[in-house]
């Protein structure tokens, strides 16, 4: 069996607001100082799924990153976790694509590379939050997609999935080769062992370019969509704290005064 | 015939009413088919699809296409996709939204690429631009710590709608609209993706979460399932309900349900009572729309004193008890 992962390298999403800077031209957010790249949380819980299949079945697992100047220590985390293979998308092309192009860049690679049975995608990127790409390849490759997964089971060449759902679950089967993306309900990521580490840093990614997968690197600049525009959310602080000498006191103070402001 | 300004939205039965969801889409949906001089088109599936399509026109639909197949009262891509694009291909809209919730999610990236169109998602605020007529699309990226505005630059241009973040519609009972009966024909056998089962989370005590006028949020300082027993006790005195961020769900002290955040629960409550959580941004994201937040918390460094409105520094398990002594005391004087 054959799974394909696709993972984003992002900016460290639960870094400090203030340590993303906007470069309003392009317009797009860089690195403020001491603010990590990482793989995106959802696309490592894509890898860990993929991973526990892997235990069961003897899969073997291929990662995909997409995008331009990929740091290699971040992108063969997935290596390092146990994947088997690292495909790297990689020019100044496949730099800030929309959600389309990226869906139609990793729909062709996947296409090159050849037969996958399942790709996992997270279920939105941390960064963008958009949510379109893991659909989009399934949409490109004809294939069915499931999103949201929080349990996924190989049996006889069919899908079993746990979907979480706001309200509760939904169990679905599908015959493969399909799509599915992951959600956080999957469980946390696995942590790089050391061999792990030790095989990634000796792997080399197969490095793949716009022409490598068919692709005209001019289609990519039409875009569906365009950011116009970045801008921080003025957020005055108006934070009103209640004192007291002790924490009971607060309690009672906390009290009163959300009476006085007919809040409770 | 139609104008290529004219919007579309989907609505949804829940409990044998349009949803809450669908009250926020014909709210936005009408303002910007005013705004555009262009009609309101609205898509109802599933039993009791007809009649509500009378409460769709009241709330600001010119046109609602209805089904009343029983194979749409549970959203499956593979039934609503082909009703979605049927009707688009009817009403020849400019605008598609739909409400950033489980179908939203899952349909509308399927929609998009199925139709070539520009989809934004999670939108907080859309509006016409003067110069351009293109929609602008106002969304949190980065976990709600930056902003972005975008634009699709499709003929079709498809966005969802973050939950609780626009009014719903004003009902007008003299309003006049038509109704069109749509049939897909549906055919779940011929369905690729099969569910086999279902499960929903049955409500604890008698307050919806996303319905509820207070809310308490619980997060990792909780410590434990017993803690959170605590806050339900007091949400019952307060009338609220409770909820979480990500870290009680994933240690599975509360259900996956009670998540607010991001990926979770859209709350807009009349007072949220953060207690012990940091106010990562992707909780923020779940609650920033309250009227009132209130945070307990015993780190005064913590993210969520920036948004709050009151702020008691100290440790839950002191404060809270005092806290609701002292209102059972003022509702008894």
């Amino acid at each position: 069996m054959e799974i394909a992962v696709c993972c984003k390298q992002i900016l460290d999403p639960e870094a400090p607001a203030s340590g993303y800077k906007i470069d309003l031209d392009s317009p797009r957010i860089i690195a403020g100082p001491g603010i990590a790249h990482v793989v995106s949380p959802f696309d490592l819980q894509a890898v860990e799924a993929a991973l526990r299949i892997k235990e069961k079945t003897g899969a073997r697992v291929s990662v995909l990153s997409l995008g331009n100047n990929l740091l290699r220590d971040v992108v063969k985390k997935p290596l390092a976790m146990g994947a088997d293979e690292l495909y790297l998308l990689e020019d100044d092309a496949f730099e800030s694509l929309d959600s389309w192009n990226t869906a139609l860049a990793l729909s062709q690679a996947i296409r090159k590379i050849g037969r996958f049975d399942l790709i996992l995608c997270g279920r939105q990127a941390a960064d963008r939050d958009s949510g379109q790409v893991g659909i989009g390849i399934a949409e490109f490759l004809g294939i069915p997609c499931i999103t949201v997964a929080k349990k996924i089971e190989v049996s006889t060449n069919r899908l079993v999935v746990e979907r979480a759902l706001s309200r509760g679950s939904e169990s679905v089967e599908a015959g493969m080769p399909a799509l599915v993306t992951v959600s956080n309900e999957l469980g946390e990521p696995r942590l790089a062992t050391l061999r792990g580490i030790m095989a990634a840093t000796r792997k080399l990614p197969v490095v793949l370019k716009p022409t490598d997968i068919g692709l005209d690197a001019e289609v990519l600049k039409i875009e569906k969509t365009t950011v116009m525009r970045l801008f921080r959310q003025a957020r005055e602080n108006k934070c009103e704290i209640i004192h007291g000498e002790t924490p009971a006191e607060i309690g009672a103070n906390l009290a009163v005064a959300l009476r006085r402001a007919k809040i409770v | 015939m139609s104008d290529h300004r004219d919007v579309l939205i989907l609505g949804a039965i829940e409990a044998e009413r349009l949803s809450g969801t669908s009250w926020e889409l014909l709210g936005c949906g009408r303002k910007l088919a005013d705004k555009a001089e262009a009609r309101l088109h609205c898509i109802i599936a599933g039993p009791g699809a007809g009649i509500l399509s009378l409460s769709a026109i009241a709330g600001g639909a010119d046109v609602v296409y209805a089904s009343d197949d029983p194979h749409f009262q549970h959203y499956h891509p593979e039934s609503y996709l082909p009703l979605v694009t049927e009707v688009a291909k009817q009403a020849n809209p400019s605008i598609i939204l739909l409400g950033h919730d489980d179908m939203g999610r899952d349909l509308a990236p399927r929609m998009a690429f199925k139709l070539a169109a520009g989809l934004c998602t999670d939108c907080i605020d859309i509006s016409l631009d003067d110069q351009t007529g293109r929609l602008i699309h106002t969304r949190s990226v980065y976990g709600g710590n930056l902003m972005s505005a975008s634009v699709a630059n499709t003929g079709t241009q498809i966005a969802t709608i973050r939950q609780k973040a626009m009014a719903p519609a004003k009902l007008d009972p003299d309003r006049v609209g038509s109704v069109i009966s749509v049939d897909v024909g549906i055919d779940p056998c011929a369905f690729a993706i099969k569910v086999t089962d279902r499960t929903e989370e049955a409500d604890v005590g008698g307050v919806k979460l996303e319905d509820a006028k207070v809310v308490i949020g619980g997060g990792r300082g909780i410590g434990g399932p017993d803690g959170f027993k605590q806050l339900e006790q007091m949400a019952r005195k307060l009338n609220g309900a409770v909820g979480a961020s990500r870290p009680p769900c994933d240690s599975g002290w509360m259900p996956a349900a009670r998540q607010i955040g991001l990926t979770g629960q859209i709350v807009a409550p009349d007072v949220y009572i953060a207690v012990a959580l940091s106010g990562s941004s992707q909780h923020l994201a779940g609650c920033s729309g309250s009227k009132k937040i209130v945070a307990v918390n015993s780190d005064p460094e913590a993210n969520i004193f920036s948004v709050a409105d009151f702020g008691a520094v100290g440790d839950w398990k002191e404060i809270l008890p005092s806290f609701m002594a002292k209102i059972d005391e003022l509702n008894q004087g």
